[in-house]
Order: C-alpha cells, then sequence, then structure tokens
C-alpha cells in the first residue's frame, strides 16, 4: 500500500510526476485520435479503431467532435505550463497546492469526461462534467495570476541580474502575471461565446467562416479566442525556456519589457475584434506580435551567445567551427531555441505573406485550399509548442550522454522534416496545379507521416521507459518526487 | 558509402516526386446507364437547411439528374459559338455577364458587366477540345462531368437554354430530401457511396494522377467489372450530390464576389460530402474537381 501512496504522491503532488502524467494523456489522446484522420483515415484505419473503441461517430457533430478534442489537448498544455511555472517561480506553498490540484482535476476531468462524451455517445452528466473541469482550470488561473503578482514584497529582487524596477519589482514575473493574466480573460472570451453558441448545439469551426464578410461578434470572439490562445501558449513557454536558460543581463533588460507591451498590446487587438475596432483589430495586433516576436528573438540570441560561450570557455581563440560545435552541442538546449526560429519560416512568414498578399493570391482560390492554409499553420505552432515542452521534459529527467543526443535531435531532426513538408503541402498552389500536385502530395506525406509518426515512437519510448522505471523500488521517479525546477535552472 | 546509397535512394524518391503527371493515361470506359438529360422534380415545401437543420421552403421546381457532361458542353459550345453568345478571346471562351453591384465590403471585388472567362482552352486538364470549327469532348470523358469551367461558364451553360443555377438553398433540398440526413443516401459513408479522396474507385491511382472523376450516375448500385458501386441516389432520384465535383451554385450574396459551391468533390475528404457543406471561390475560378448542373 504504502508503495501506491508513494507512486501516487510522485504523479499527482511532486512537479516532475504531474508533467508525466500530462505528457502521458497528451500521447495517448494523439495516438489514438490522430488515427481517424488523414492517411490513417485513407489506409482504413479509421474504421479499424472505430470499431475497436466502439466511438459513436455521428457525421453532423464532427465539428463539436473536434472542437472537444482540441480543448482536451490544450488543456493539458496549460496544465504542463502551470506546473512549470508554480514550480520555477517563487509563491506561497498555499497557492502552489491549491493551483496545481484545481488544475489537475479540471485537465483531468475535461479530457476524460469532455473525450467522453464527445466520442463515446451523448452522456449529457459527461458533458456537465466536461465544462465543470474546464472551470476548475478557469479557478486555477485565477489563484495563479494572485500568486504571481509580482508587486508583493517578499518578491522583489536584489541585484540587477535580472530585470526589475526601481524598487526592486522583478520584471520578468510581471511578463509572466501579464500572461497568465490576460490568459484568463483570454479564455473568458472563448467561455462565453462557447455558451452561447453551445445553447443552442449550434457549432462551427471558424476555418470555415473566414470568407464571410460580416460575422457575428459572437464569431469574431470564437475567432479571436483560438488565435490568442495559442499565442499565449507560446508566449509562456517563451518565458519558461528563458527562465530555465537563466535569461538575464543586458538582452534580458529589453526583452522582458517587450514581452509585457507585446502580450498587452496583442490581447488588446484580439479583444478588439468583438469590439467596434474590429477594422483596425488586425492593425493593432500586428503592434502588439513585434514586440512578443522581438523578445524571444532576444531570448534566441542570449541562449546561443551563452552556449558558444560556455561550450568555448577553455579555446583561447575559438574557430568558427568550434563555435559551431558548442552551439550544437547540447541539442536539448539547443532545441528549443531553434525551434522558436523555424517556427518563423512555418507561422510567421507564411502567416505574414498569406496576409500581405491575400486578395491577390490566396482567395482567388476555393475556400478549401485557404483552410489547408489555415489549418495547417496552426497545426505547425501547436506541434511547435509540443516540441520544446518535450525537449525541456528530456532535460527535467535528466537524459544524459548519446540517450541525451539521440532523443534531442531526432525531435529536431523528425519535427523539422514534418513541419516543412506541411508548409510545402500548404502552399503548393503557389508552383503546382491541382491535377500535377499527387506525386509531390504524396512525397510530402511520407515527409509528414515519418516525421510525425517517428516523434510519437519517441514519446511512446520514453512512456514506457518511464512506466518501467515506476516499477522499480528505486527507479529514478524516486529521486524526482522532491526536484522543483527552480533548482534546475542554468547557472 | 551507406550514406552515398541512402542520399541517392533519397534523391530518386525527390526526382520521382518532380516527374510530370500523365493527365491522359489510360481510364475505364464504363456506361452508367443514367440519362445526364432527365430532370428531377422537387415538391414545393419546407426541409431541414443546414447542419443546424433550420426550417426553409422553397417552391417547386426542376433540377437536373446528373452534373452537366463534358458531352453536353461542348454541344452548348457549338450552338452558342454559332449563336454568337459565346466568343474566343485568346485562350478561352467567353461570355457576356451583366455584372454584380459593388458594396465597397472589404475583400469584395468589383464585377462589372462584360465578357468574362467561361473556360480556359489552353490547360492540360480541360477536357473540352477546339479544333479551330467545333468544340468537342475529349474521348472517354463524354459521360463525365463537366469541369474547368467558371462560374460564368456554368451559368452561360444554364441561361443559354433558359435555365438557371441553382440557389444553395434548392441544391440542399434536391440533396437532402426532408429529413436531417447529412448525406444524399442517409448516415453514414461508405467508400463505394462516392467518389471522395482515396476512395480507391476505379478511375483512381494515387500512386501517379490521383484522383479522377467518374461519369455522372457511376454510384447507381451497377456492378463495373469487379468494381460493385452502392446505389447512393438522394431521395428525389438526384446522383453525384456527394463527391465527384463541386458543384457551383447561383447565389449572388451582398457584399461578397465568392461564389458557392456545393457537394465536395473528388479531392475531398468525406467530411466535405455532407449536404451542408459549402466551399467558394471568385467566379473566375476553374478546376478539374468542380462542375455544375441547372435547375428550371
Amino acid at each position: 500500500m504504502i508503495n501506491v501512496k508513494n507512486r501516487f504522491k510522485y504523479l499527482f503532488i511532486s512537479t516532475k510526476g504531474l508533467i508525466l502524467v500530462a505528457i502521458a494523456m497528451i500521447g495517448l489522446t494523439t495516438a489514438i485520435w490522430g488515427m481517424l484522420s488523414g492517411p490513417m483515415a485513407e489506409m482504413g484505419v479509421r474504421e479499424v479503431v472505430i470499431k475497436l473503441f466502439n466511438m459513436d461517430i455521428v457525421q453532423s457533430e464532427r465539428e463539436g467532435r473536434i472542437i472537444i478534442l482540441y480543448h482536451s489537448i490544450a488543456m493539458a498544455v496549460i496544465a504542463i505550463e502551470t506546473y512549470i511555472v508554480t514550480s520555477m517561480i517563487k509563491m506561497k506553498e498555499f497557492y502552489k497546492l491549491a493551483i496545481r490540484a484545481l488544475i489537475t482535476a479540471g485537465y483531468l476531468t475535461a479530457m476524460i469526461f469532455g473525450m467522453g462524451f464527445a466520442y463515446f455517445g451523448h452522456n449529457w452528466a459527461f458533458h456537465g462534467l466536461y465544462i465543470s473541469g474546464l472551470a476548475l482550470i478557469f479557478f486555477a488561473g485565477v489563484l495563479l495570476c494572485v500568486a504571481l503578482w509580482p508587486w508583493n514584497k517578499e518578491y522583489m529582487i536584489p541585484g540587477k541580474d535580472h530585470t526589475r524596477t526601481k524598487k526592486g519589482v522583478s520584471v520578468e514575473r510581471m511578463a509572466f502575471f501579464a500572461t497568465a493574466l490576460t490568459t484568463v480573460i483570454s479564455a473568458l472570451f472563448g467561455a462565453i461565446p462557447g455558451s452561447f453558441f453551445g445553447n443552442g448545439f449550434e457549432t462551427f469551426l471558424a476555418e470555415n467562416i473566414i470568407r464571410l464578410p460580416e460575422k457575428t461578434t459572437m464569431q469574431y470572439s470564437v475567432i479571436g479566442h483560438l488565435h490568442i490562445m495559442l499565442a499565449l501558449i507560446c508566449i509562456m513557454v517563451t518565458l519558461i525556456i528563458g527562465r530555465w536558460l537563466n535569461f538575464k543581463g543586458i538582452l534580458h533588460k529589453f526583452a522582458m519589457p517587450l514581452i509585457i507591451l507585446g502580450t498587452i498590446v496583442l490581447n488588446l487587438g484580439v479583444w478588439g475584434v468583438a469590439t467596434p475596432l474590429e477594422p483596425i483589430a488586425h492593425m493593432i495586433i500586428y503592434v502588439g506580435a513585434t514586440p512578443a516576436m522581438l523578445g524571444a528573438l532576444l531570448l534566441v540570441i542570449f541562449g546561443f551567445d551563452k552556449f558558444i560561450r560556455e561550450g568555448t570557455a577553455h579555446i583561447e581563440k575559438p574557430k568558427f567551427r568550434q563555435k559551431i560545435n558548442a552551439l550544437l552541442k547540447d541539442p536539448l538546449k539547443f532545441g528549443p531555441l531553434w525551434q522558436m526560429i523555424f517556427m518563423n519560416f512555418t507561422t510567421s512568414f507564411i502567416g505574414i505573406f498569406m496576409a500581405v498578399r491575400l486578395d491577390e493570391i490566396f482567395r482567388v482560390r476555393a475556400a478549401r485550399e485557404e483552410r489547408i492554409e489555415l489549418t495547417g499553420h496552426w497545426h505547425v505552432l501547436s506541434a511547435i509548442v509540443a516540441t520544446i515542452i518535450l525537449l525541456y521534459y528530456g532535460d527535467m529527467v535528466g537524459m544524459k550522454g548519446k540517450v541525451r543526443q539521440w532523443y534531442g535531435w531526432s525531435i529536431i531532426l523528425f519535427s523539422d522534416i514534418a513541419f516543412s513538408a506541411v508548409t510545402i503541402f500548404e502552399m503548393k498552389r503557389l508552383f503546382i496545379s491541382e491535377a500535377e500536385q499527387q506525386p509531390l502530395v504524396n512525397w510530402l506525406m511520407i515527409a509528414i507521416d515519418t516525421g510525425l509518426g517517428m516523434l510519437l515512437v519517441i514519446l511512446a519510448v520514453l512512456m514506457v521507459y518511464r512506466l518501467v522505471d515506476l516499477f522499480k523500488k528505486k527507479g529514478r521517479w524516486t529521486e524526482e518526487v522532491e526536484h522543483e525546477l527552480s533548482e534546475e535552472v542554468n547557472s | 558509402m551507406k550514406r552515398t546509397n541512402l542520399v541517392y535512394i533519397l534523391f530518386c524518391l525527390v526526382l520521382t516526386s518532380c516527374s510530370p503527371v500523365d493527365m491522359n493515361s489510360p481510364m475505364p470506359v464504363f456506361d452508367t446507364g443514367v440519362d445526364p438529360d432527365t430532370w428531377a422534380q422537387i415538391q414545393v415545401g419546407e426541409f431541414l437547411y443546414g447542419q443546424n437543420e433550420e426550417i426553409q421552403f422553397t417552391d417547386a421546381y426542376e433540377i437536373m439528374v446528373t452534373d452537366v457532361t463534358t458531352a453536353q458542353y461542348a454541344a452548348f459550345l457549338n450552338r452558342a459559338l454559332s449563336t454568337d453568345f459565346v466568343r474566343i478571346e485568346g485562350d478561352q471562351v467567353s461570355g457576356y455577364y451583366p455584372g454584380d453591384k459593388f458594396n465597397v465590403v472589404k475583400h469584395e471585388e468589383r464585377i462589372e458587366a462584360g465578357d468574362w472567362s467561361f473556360i480556359p482552352l489552353n490547360d492540360p486538364s480541360q477536357r473540352i477540345k477546339y479544333d479551330g470549327e467545333t468544340f468537342s469532348a475529349q474521348p472517354g470523358y463524354e459521360n463525365h462531368p463537366m469541369t474547368m469551367v467558371t462560374w460564368f461558364g456554368a451559368r452561360g451553360y444554364c441561361e443559354f437554354y433558359g435555365w438557371r443555377l441553382p440557389t444553395e438553398i434548392e441544391w440542399e433540398k434536391a440533396a437532402r430530401g426532408s429529413d436531417a440526413r447529412p448525406l444524399p443516401w442517409g448516415d453514414e459513408i461508405l467508400r463505394e457511396n462516392a467518389n471522395f479522396y482515396a476512395s480507391r474507385d476505379p478511375y483512381e491511382d494515387m500512386g501517379s494522377y490521383g484522383s479522377r472523376t467518374t461519369p455522372v450516375g457511376f454510384y447507381n448500385g451497377k456492378k463495373y467489372g469487379n468494381y460493385q458501386t452502392l446505389d447512393s441516389a438522394s431521395p428525389y432520384g438526384l446522383y453525384d450530390m456527394a463527391g465527384n465535383v463541386w458543384q457551383w451554385t447561383g447565389n449572388v450574396y451582398e457584399g461578397m464576389h465568392y461564389r458557392f459551391m456545393r457537394g465536395g468533390s473528388k479531392d475531398t475528404y468525406d467530411m466535405d460530402l455532407r449536404v451542408w457543406v459549402t466551399n467558394n471561390a471568385t467566379p473566375t475560378y476553374f478546376s478539374p474537381g468542380v462542375g455544375f448542373r441547372c435547375v428550371k
């Protein structure tokens, strides 16, 4: 009994255990539900999975099912970010415990009962529990904002390494606070139209209404909500990686105010789509996105410079090749920053190009083509966030030597192959016609499926290793029970 | 050495992907037995419209049982050319359209009165051939749906014969009937119900050219060689109301120049074959996956 209790304590109380459970839940959901669409559907795997799990798939409810699926996965990602923030950032023990209890109960309830409702017959009690789970997560978010309050004297920071105000308030903490607060408000921005459409049992996917010249306030809210929530998840991941790498110094002094400013303006722009500001909302969004991305760029410059300096510290005058070797020495640290750069090629630049040439190029074609471009780029962005978390998790579990190298480089290479192929797939109409595209599509599909498939295999191997470890009396899990991520911040 | 081999194999694969597609590769020829000149009578009354099943009303009308075929469109062009209803301008066939009211809405583009392209003639996917005097359907494609036709070209065909394109509401009623079914034949879809992406019909080869159109009325329960289809007519007896080609509809909405299509196509997954799913494009858009039918 004591053994079960200890393992339960590890999985549901310790930081690394909680993160492991959430990653396992996401992995399981992705593996099963990933088989219902795309090439898996083409190969007939979809039918087998539906029969195997006795799923109840009604044609008219597809959009509703997908919305619940997206939310289930997103809530687990939000939970992981929250576990990391509560482990890294100083806060009262009570808040830490309460936030973790609420968000764990919340995302597990939302995920289990939400997916149960969506895919296994409509048990309305399940739907109620799904909503209750989301409400618990919302409340955890409110508590997180309280816990992160930066103007508390206890959290003032001495020294000048990390950016602070004259009174000693940590600007980085302000950035975490601003991101958490705007996330909570933006969740409401989705909850209100969610209730509105849910009451009438109406659902729609945003990508299907993009070309309607007149949208209702509630439709704008849904579109704004999904964009801003993903952007905020990205900003929080950037802050987390910055903290992990001990981002400090002159670049930190510029980056943190930029991220705060960017986050707030970005949110104002997105909320603006549901107000009379709608005609200029996109301009406000661009104004907000620019400093936020600039802040992330400064983090990348800091990180790369740090890796090179540390890796060549023993060499008096390092050559270019030695600097590159130092930069690439540790894929788990290089990877998250590289993925942030890579994200621009698959998401930001594509988005800007589409926005600039929308009417001339993209809207001359069928809406279904534009849908591929839209859904492709945000799937890639979400998956990039997932790879950054997985790379950081590899460091958390103490991977060393060849395992660290293979794990890190495999995630970087396979994900980037897949994401590059998705980006070419999205943009294929720029250089190939419908009638001629099939061989290219086949080739891209091989790259996408191999890349994503291998990522899932890597994740599965990691999860099996962790499962086996849990059965060991003195497995790695026993070392992780008391570990906090703040202790593992790079010096 | 091993690394060199791997690079070589990858290079060959990339080259394979770049090899041109033979758009005239051989294909089976089947007579479906469905006459494309037949019309179905749709009764006056209410029906459930859209995914959220709102009640809508239509008057009685007739609608073509199949999409307009390539042979029908070639015949139309020959008659229309002789009466100056259409003109050949460069590499396209054009005809007159009276234009739309311009409302200066964001993203809206002006559709002026004047000649607009009906079909391109120089596109390798075009199945209508012009020898300088006469239009004809490419052999083997006579009973396939007319594709590579713009909205103007679809509207022009219907107008020439005194008909018109169906409104979205009319189209959906003809596809769905009076109940809440998501697909013309019922609730679920199997590969033998319709021509959609990777549906493994005899006209498809995903390894080379991908999807191709099937003859109109193909999914009527008949067996073609070894391929057994399911009878997938709509409650009013219409064929191909899901899959094969998207179908232009006639609505011109205020504040936008886009024209809407229904039915999904050979190039889309089954989710797009549900009766309420829409697609849209500029009226000058044409594609190997877009056709039409008329109402009167």
